[in-house]
C-alpha cells in the first residue's frame, strides 16, 4: 500500500545506483550513480533528448530501468510503481482533471487512499491557503488562469505529503513575467515545507536561479554535478562549457600541464588557463573564456586579443561586441557599457583577461 | 459427453488465447514504444479481465465463429439432428452445385429459379447504386458546398426526419403510396392518363423505389462528409480558368470525393443486397429477390445447409463487388472503412 | 461557388421534388392514420378519427412485439456499450502492427449485410445448443441479441473510440502518480472522460436494436419484435392501425431526441 511504503520512506533521499535505461538499441540514459540529499532543490539541465525526463520517469515509476536501481529513503523502488512512491510528479502539461473542482484535484490522492471527506476538506484548505488561492476551490479548472493552474497542480502534488517532488519542465509553458514570479514561489514553497525538490528543465537560468545542485546532461549522460556557482565557474566538460552560459572557444594542443594549470597552443597564440581534469601535452584541447571575462585590455592583464569589429549589439545595461581574430574565427566580449568608450565597426580592439578566468579542456575531434 | 467438453474448450479457448496474447506483449507498452508497464499492469487486474472478456467474448462468440460456422455448415449435408456428426456427415459441395445446376443431380439444365433471383439481385442493386448516387450527388454537394448553415441545418433536419421511423415501416408507406389504390394511382385515374390502376407493385418499380428510399440518407451524407473538406477556392479557380461546370464536377470535385464516392456506393449496394424488409414488403408475387430465398432454405424448406451456402455466396458477392470498385477506383480499404 | 441563376432554379426545383418524394411517404402514412376508410388512404380524406390509435394497445401482437423489442433493447445496450468501450480501449492501446487485422475484424459486422449475421447467429448458437444440450442457448430473443450486438457494438466503439482518441493520457499518469489504482483511474479518470460518448452509445443503441429488422427475423424464431410483427401484418394487409403505430412511434422518437438534444445542449451550456 502506498502509505506504507511513503511512512518508511519519509526522508527524501533519493539514490540513483548504476541506473540504465535502454529503449531497443537506444541508450536514453546511461549509467548513472547520483544522489540526491533530502529537502535538497536538485535540478537536471539539459537540452531536449538528452535523457532527463526519462530520467524523471525513472524516478517516479512510470519507466522501469534497464539496469541498476532507484532507491528512495533508503528502500528499493523496483516492486513499486508510480501509484506506490512517495514520489509526486507535476506534469509539464500539468495533466489537471478537466472534470473535477479545484478542491476535488487537490483531495483526488487522499480520495484514492481512502481518506474520509473531512479530512479532506481540512487538508485541501490548508493548501489552497499555501498556494494562495482560498476561495478558489469550488471553482472549474478552465476558470483558472495559468498561474493559478500551475498552483493548483502544485498543491495537489503536495496533497500526498510525497517525500519527493518531481517537477518537469513545469515552467515552459507561462509567459516570461509570471515564470520569473513561480520561480521564485516554488523556491519559496520548497522552503517552507523542505521535502526534496527534483526539477527537470532545459532553461538554465531557471535551473542556476532555483537549485542548490544542478546536474547538466548530455545525450544520456550527467556531465557534472555541482553548485549552479561551480557548474558555470568550473565547467568540467566542453558540453558544459558550451551549454551553460556563453563561451568563447579557441582550440589548439596542449602545450605544458603541471597539475592546476595548462598552457594551450593555438593559432592565435598560446593561452594559459585553470587545467579542467588531467591532461597530456599535445592533447586536442581547447581554450574557453566566457564574454563578460574579456574586458578592453589593460597591462595588467595576463592574456590580450585583438581584432577587429563585426559587430555591436546594445544591451541597455552592458553591450556585446565581436571581434574578427586573425584566423578568421569570431570571439564574442561583453562588458558593462560605461567601460567600452563607444567602440566603431570596423576599429581594432584589444580585450584582455586573468589567467583564473580561462580555462583549458580536452576536447575530441569532433566536439564544438 | 466427449464432444460437449470439447465444445466447452473450444468456446473457452479464445479468452485463453486472447489473455495469452496479451500477456505476450501484443499491445504498446508506451505511444513513444519504451518498455514501461504492460498491458495488465496499465490496466490493473479489474479492468484487465473487463477488457479481454468483453472484447475476446465480441469478436469470437458474434464475429468470428458464427461466421465459421455458418462456412462450415455450408459443405456439408443437410441430415437430421441425429445423424449429425456420423458418417453421413462429409464434406460436400453439393449445396454449391445445387444453385448453380438445380435439384437433378446432373449439371445439364440450370437452376434458374435461384440464378435468376441472384442475377436480378445484384443487378438490381448496381442499378438502384447508382442511381442512389446520381440523385444524392446534387444534393451533397450543394449542402457541402454552397448551403448556408441556416438552410443545411434545416435540410439535414428535412433529410433525417424519414430515418426516425423504422426500415419496415418506411417501405410500407411507399407501398401505401403506390398500391392499386394509393395516391399515385388515384392522382393518374383521376387526370386520366390511365384506365386501370398501374401495377406499381407487380412491375418492381415499387420495390426499387424502396430500396433507392432505403438507402439514400446513407449516400448524402457519405458524400457530404467527402465533399465538406474540399477547399472552395480549387472550384473556383477552374471556374476561373474558364471550365464549364460538369468540367469542374467530372475532374476537380469527383477525384477529390473518391474515397467518400466508394464507400457511399459501397454501403448502399451492401443494403440493397442484403435487404429483406423492402422485398418482402414491397416485392410483387412474381418478384424473387434472393435474401427471401435465402430465409425460405431456413424456415420454409428447412436445409440449413443450403441456406448456408447461399449465405455465403451473397457475402463473397458483397465482398468481391467492394474490393473490385475499389480496385477499379485505385482505392485501399483503410480509405473507405472510416 | 456562385451558379447562374437559371442552374439555381433548376436546381431548386430538383431539391424540392427529392424532398418532396422523400417526405411523399411520410404525410401519406400520417393522413391514414387519422383518415376514416379501414383501408390506409390519404385522400379523400372521409373524416378525422382516432379509432386506430385507441385499437393499437388491444392489438395483442403488437403490444408482445413492443414488449419483446423493449427487453432486446435494454439488454443490447447493457452489452453494446460495455462492449463498445472495452473495443475502443483495446484498439487505443493495441500496438500498431496488430490494430489494421483487429480494425477489419471489428468493423466487419457494420459491412455484412443484417441477414448474414443473422444466419451465421443462428447457425452458431444451434450447433452450441446440440452439442451442450443447453435448449436455454436457442430461444429468440438470446439469438436476437447475440446477433444485434455484433454490429451495434461496432457503432458504439467508433463513437467511443473517436472520443477516446481526444483523451490526454497524462491525466491517467497524473491519477496513477497520486496513489490511484487502475480500477479507480478507469472510473474517476477514463469513465468521467467518455460519459458524452457512452450517452449517445447507448442511446444509439436502444434506437438501432428496436428499429432492427434484416438479422432479427432470421434470429427471432416463435418469437416476435415489433419489427417481425409489422412485416407480417404488412404482408397480409394493409391497415390504418400500421400507420397510427409508425405515427406514435416518430412521435415518441422525436420526443426522445428532442428531450435528449435540449439536456445535451443545457449541459454544454452549463460548462
Amino acid at each position: 500500500m502506498p502509505d506504507n511504503i511513503g511512512a518508511t520512506a519519509k526522508s527524501g533521499v533519493v539514490e540513483l545506483s548504476d541506473l540504465e535505461v535502454r529503449y531497443g538499441d537506444f541508450q536514453a540514459l546511461q549509467r548513472t550513480n547520483l544522489k540526491i540529499e533530502s529537502g535538497e532543490f536538485f535540478s537536471f539541465l539539459g537540452p531536449s533528448g538528452c535523457g532527463k525526463t526519462t530520467l524523471l520517469r525513472t524516478i517516479s515509476g512510470f519507466q522501469s530501468p534497464t539496469l541498476g536501481q532507484v532507491k528512495i529513503g533508503g528502500i528499493d523502488m523496483r516492486a513499486a510503481g508510480p501509484n506506490m512512491r512517495p514520489t509526486a510528479l507535476i506534469f509539464q502539461n500539468l495533466a489537471l482533471f478537466p472534470l473535477m473542482t479545484v478542491a476535488e484535484n487537490i483531495g483526488y490522492g487522499l480520495r484514492v487512499r481512502g481518506v474520509p471527506r473531512r479530512d479532506r476538506d481540512v487538508t485541501v484548505s490548508r493548501l489552497l491557503d499555501i498556494v494562495s488561492l482560498l476561495g478558489h476551490g469550488a471553482k472549474k479548472i478552465q476558470e483558472l488562469s495559468g498561474g493559478q493552474k500551475q498552483r493548483v497542480a502544485i498543491a495537489r502534488a503536495l496533497a500526498v505529503e510525497p517525500s519527493v517532488l518531481l517537477l518537469d519542465e513545469p515552467l515552459s509553458a507561462l509567459d516570461l513575467k509570471l515564470r520569473q514570479y513561480m520561480r521564485a514561489e516554488l523556491r519559496a514553497i520548497q522552503r517552507r515545507i523542505g521535502i526534496t525538490f527534483i526539477y527537470i528543465t532545459h532553461d538554465q537560468a531557471e535551473a542556476l536561479a532555483m537549485s542548490d545542485r544542478v546536474a547538466v546532461m548530455n545525450a544520456g549522460r550527467i556531465e557534472q554535478v555541482g553548485s549552479p556557482r561551480s557548474i558555470y565557474s568550473a565547467p568540467e566538460t566542453p558540453f558544459v562549457a558550451s551549454f551553460v552560459g556563453e563561451n568563447n572557444i579557441i582550440r589548439g594542443r596542449i602545450k605544458r600541464f603541471d597539475g592546476t594549470e595548462a598552457t594551450i597552443s593555438t593559432a592565435l597564440g598560446d593561452f594559459t588557463g585553470r587545467a579542467a581534469g588531467n591532461l597530456h601535452c599535445d592533447q586536442p584541447a581547447a581554450y574557453f573564456v566566457r564574454p563578460e571575462a574579456l574586458t578592453p585590455y589593460q597591462p595588467s592583464h595576463e592574456t590580450c586579443f585583438a581584432g577587429e569589429i563585426v559587430e555591436i549589439l546594445y544591451e541597455g545595461n552592458s553591450s556585446q561586441v565581436t571581434l574578427r581574430m586573425p584566423d578568421g574565427e569570431k570571439l564574442i566580449a561583453r562588458s558593462v557599457t560605461s567601460m567600452t568608450a563607444s567602440p566603431m565597426l570596423g576599429e581594432r580592439l584589444r580585450v584582455g583577461c586573468n589567467r583564473a578566468d580561462g580555462i583549458v579542456m580536452a576536447i575530441e575531434g569532433s566536439h564544438p | 459427453m466427449r464432444s460437449s467438453l470439447a465444445l466447452s474448450l473450444c468456446l473457452l479457448l479464445p479468452f485463453l488465447v486472447t489473455a495469452i496474447l496479451l500477456a505476450g506483449g501484443l499491445f504498446r507498452r508506451q505511444p513513444n514504444a519504451s518498455p514501461g508497464p504492460g498491458f495488465f499492469r496499465r490496466n490493473g487486474p479489474a479492468v484487465s479481465i473487463y477488457l479481454v472478456i468483453a472484447v475476446s467474448a465480441w469478436v469470437f462468440l458474434t464475429i468470428v465463429f458464427p461466421q465459421i460456422a455458418m462456412i462450415d455448415l455450408s459443405f456439408h449435408p443437410n441430415l437430421p439432428p441425429k445423424k449429425i456428426g456420423g458418417p453421413e456427415d462429409v464434406f460436400t459441395l453439393e449445396n454449391y452445385r445445387y444453385f448453380v445446376f438445380g435439384p437433378v443431380s446432373s449439371t445439364g439444365s440450370l437452376n434458374t429459379l435461384h440464378l435468376g433471383a441472384y442475377a436480378a439481385t445484384i443487378t438490381a442493386s448496381v442499378a438502384v447504386t447508382a442511381l442512389n448516387f446520381i440523385l444524392c450527388y446534387p444534393i451533397a454537394f450543394y449542402m457541402a458546398q454552397s448551403a448556408l448553415p441556416r438552410a443545411l441545418r434545416r435540410l439535414i433536419i428535412l433529410l433525417i426526419l424519414p430515418y426516425w421511423i423504422n426500415e419496415v415501416l418506411r417501405v410500407f408507406a411507399v407501398r401505401l403510396l403506390l398500391s392499386d389504390a394509393g395516391i399515385v394511382n388515384r392522382m393518374l385515374l383521376a387526370t386520366g392518363l390511365v384506365g386501370t390502376p398501374v401495377d406499381f407493385i407487380g412491375n418492381n418499380v415499387g420495390l426499387y423505389w424502396g430500396l433507392s428510399y432505403t438507402c439514400i440518407l446513407t449516400m448524402v451524407f457519405t458524400l457530404y462528409n467527402a465533399l465538406e473538406s474540399l477547399d472552395k477556392s480549387q472550384i473556383e479557380a477552374a471556374r476561373d480558368l474558364g471550365a464549364p461546370w460538369w468540367h469542374v464536377h467530372m475532374f476537380i470535385v469527383m477525384p477529390y470525393a473518391k474515397p467518400g464516392i466508394a464507400s457511399g456506393c459501397a454501403l448502399t449496394f451492401m443494403s440493397c443486397v442484403g435487404s429483406i424488409a423492402a422485398p418482402l414488403v414491397l416485392g410483387g408475387p412474381r418478384t424473387l429477390w434472393f435474401t427471401p430465398v435465402i430465409y425460405d432454405r431456413f424456415y420454409q424448406a428447412l436445409n440449413w445447409p443450403l441456406g448456408a451456402a447461399y449465405a455465403v455466396i451473397l457475402l463473397v458477392s458483397c465482398t468481391v463487388f467492394v474490393l473490385l470498385s475499389l480496385r477499379i477506383l485505385g482505392l485501399k480499404l483503410g480509405q473507405i472503412a472510416r | 461557388m456562385k451558379p447562374a441563376r437559371s442552374h439555381r432554379i433548376v436546381f431548386r426545383i430538383y431539391l424540392g421534388a427529392f424532398l418532396g418524394l422523400l417526405l411523399a411517404p411520410l404525410a401519406v402514412m400520417a393522413v391514414s392514420a387519422v383518415n376514416l376508410p379501414s383501408y390506409p388512404q390519404a385522400w379523400p380524406i372521409e373524416g378525422l378519427t382516432f379509432a386506430w390509435f385507441e385499437k393499437l394497445p388491444y392489438s395483442h401482437d403488437l403490444m408482445d412485439g413492443l414488449r419483446n423489442s423493449l427487453i432486446i433493447a435494454v439488454l443490447v445496450t447493457l452489452l453494446t456499450v460495455p462492449i463498445g468501450t472495452a473495443g475502443a480501449m483495446v484498439m487505443e492501446q493495441l500496438k500498431a502492427r496488430f490494430r489494421p487485422i483487429y480494425y477489419v475484424v471489428v468493423i466487419s459486422p457494420m459491412l455484412t449485410p443484417g441477414i448474414i449475421t443473422g444466419v451465421a447467429t443462428v447457425v452458431f448458437w444451434r450447433g452450441v445448443t446440440r452439442q451442450t444440450g443447453l435448449p436455454l442457448l436457442y430461444n429468440g430473443i438470446f439469438l436476437t441479441v447475440a446477433a444485434q450486438i455484433t454490429f451495434i457494438s461496432t457503432l458504439c466503439m467508433l463513437i467511443v473510440l473517436a472520443r477516446l482518441q481526444r483523451f490526454d493520457r497524462s491525466q491517467e499518469e497524473a491519477a496513477l502518480d497520486l496513489g490511484a489504482n487502475p480500477l479507480q483511474i478507469f472510473l474517476h479518470i477514463t469513465l468521467p472522460f467518455l460519459r458524452p460518448a457512452l450517452i449517445s452509445s447507448a442511446v444509439l443503441s436502444l434506437l438501432s436494436s428496436v428499429e432492427e429488422f434484416n438479422a432479427t427475423t432470421f434470429t427471432i424464431l416463435a418469437d416476435k419484435t415489433l419489427t417481425t410483427v409489422l412485416a407480417g401484418r404488412i404482408r397480409v394487409g394493409l391497415t390504418p392501425e400500421i400507420s397510427a403505430l409508425a405515427i406514435a412511434i416518430v412521435t415518441l422518437t422525436l420526443l426522445i431526441a428532442i428531450v435528449y438534444e435540449v439536456s445535451r445542449r443545457r449541459a454544454e451550456a452549463k460548462k
